[in-house]
């Protein structure tokens, strides 16, 4: 894969390579954040230095299907030891699914100096580069966050069902199985309760992994990227875009795709996604 | 009806009454005592026979007869980060291999859920009752093959 600069992107800062990441390992302004779906995958080995968060246990609501307020923003954000001027640097396991989503949830609190580490922990680790066990801690820091801002960057069923038919395009990254409605959870997954299949009207489908190289996890470059969601998709940058799959992780990976790396100004990850649309009474679907 | 044998009975029993991080470390020592399966059972490529359906750590299971007609029970996993099979095959071969078959027959795969905890709910489970379905399908066909000798 090209370097990151070759490659086209509309913003390219959003990305630091694996050898980046290995030579700002010292550095105080910068926090390497490891996010995985397995919770097995950081307490074998991480980056050195690198702390954890886990989109279970520190992003969502313990009780309700949300996610952390404030307060809870910035507990996380002391505990490892971070300003609103760090540097935070995400990588993960599945091509960075959870990297991207714990991304997005930080910029639900508008923390600017973000970055995902291209390729993921597979790319580091099939370099062969350190992993260690040691947690490390960090001294607790004051981070005063602002209110969570769900209004640029999130978008609820409600607002998505007033939007149908005014030209809104609809990206549905799940699998085609879930998108026709054969199947209402991810293949090999277990099912997690949707009653009734399909997708949203006029969604278009486009499983979000096809946004990443498999044999490294490294991100498509521009024009690989162009090629599916505008020559194949007919999307456009000055389109409105919703995504969305089935509780609005795999959707934030999209949402990275498009809003930083194509540059489309204007996405939304609706992260009610399809166990919402699925179950509410009354809703229009398409199979 | 005959029980799963009590070795394994009583990691299920250790993981049942274990809080998120002892689970977690307790995986990790069991994922780090993993060995693959010998080169004198088997090599790559390794036959489709042996492919566990469903596991996306893409894990392979043997069953190797001991003399006293037990069985010892042999293991691959293919994707480096597939630490939860390994440690569930360590499991099941330190408490099931050499153990007599009726036993071994009757260990229930939804185990892994004791095992696992919630943090198997996404992704998982059915790659994990696979491993365990494999390993008590062969200890089935070794006690059928006796009651019926060919």
């Amino acid at each position: 894969m090209a370097d990151i600069e070759a490659r086209g992107y509309a913003h390219p800062e959003v990305l630091v390579s694996t050898d980046w990441v290995a030579r700002h390992l010292d550095d105080p302004s910068i926090r390497i954040i490891e996010s995985n779906e397995d919770p097995l995958l950081y307490p074998s080995g991480h980056i050195p230095g690198a702390v954890q968060v886990d989109w279970a246990a520190d992003l969502n609501d313990p009780l309700r299907r949300d996610y952390l307020d404030r307060a809870g923003f910035e507990k996380l954000a002391s505990r490892i030891g971070i300003t609103p001027e760090t540097t935070v640097v995400f990588y993960g396991d599945k091509n960075n699914w959870w990297a991207c989503y714990a991304f997005w949830v930080f910029q639900l609190f508008g923390h600017k100096n973000a970055k995902i580490m291209d390729g993921g922990r597979l790319k580091w680790e099939k370099e062969g580069r350190p992993l260690v066990r040691e947690v490390p801690t960090y001294p607790p820091t004051q981070y005063q966050a602002p209110e969570r801002d769900d209004s640029r960057i999130r978008i609820f069923r409600d607002e998505v069902l007033k939007k149908l038919g005014t030209g809104v395009k609809l990206v549905d990254v799940r699998s085609p199985q879930e998108y026709s409605g054969e199947r209402t959870h991810m293949p090999e997954y277990p099912q997690e309760g949707v009653l009734r299949g399909g997708h949203i009207p006029g969604a278009r489908n486009v499983p979000w992994a096809r946004a990443a190289n498999p044999e490294d996890g490294t991100f498509k470059s521009a024009a690989e990227l162009k090629a599916i969601y505008e020559q194949e998709q007919g999307l456009s940058p000055s389109d409105e875009v919703i995504a969305y799959c089935r509780i609005g992780e795999r959707s934030s990976h999209t949402w990275f795709v498009l809003t930083y790396l194509l540059g489309y100004p204007n996405v939304r990850n609706y992260d009610g996604s399809w166990t919402e649309w699925g179950n509410s009474v009354g809703v229009p679907i398409e199979r | 009806m005959a029980q799963p044998p009590k070795a394994f009975q009583q990691v299920i029993d250790d993981f049942a009454f274990a809080d998120r991080q002892e689970r977690i470390e307790m995986l990790i020592e069991y994922a780090d005592r993993f060995e693959e399966v010998p080169e004198r059972i088997a090599t790559r490529p390794f036959p489709e026979e042996h492919h566990v359906q469903k596991c996306e750590s893409d894990a392979y299971v043997w069953a190797e007869d001991l003399p006293d007609g037990t069985l010892k029970f042999h293991f691959a996993v293919e994707n480096p980060q597939g630490l939860s099979a390994k440690a569930w095959a360590v499991i099941l071969d330190e408490t099931l291999s050499g153990q007599p078959l009726e036993e071994v027959a009757a260990v229930p795969c939804d185990s892994v859920f004791t095992v696992f905890g919630k943090e198997v709910s996404m992704g998982k489970g059915m790659g994990l009752m696979g491993i365990a379905d494999m390993v008590t399908a062969f200890a089935r066909q070794r006690l059928a093959a006796r009651k019926s000798p060919a």
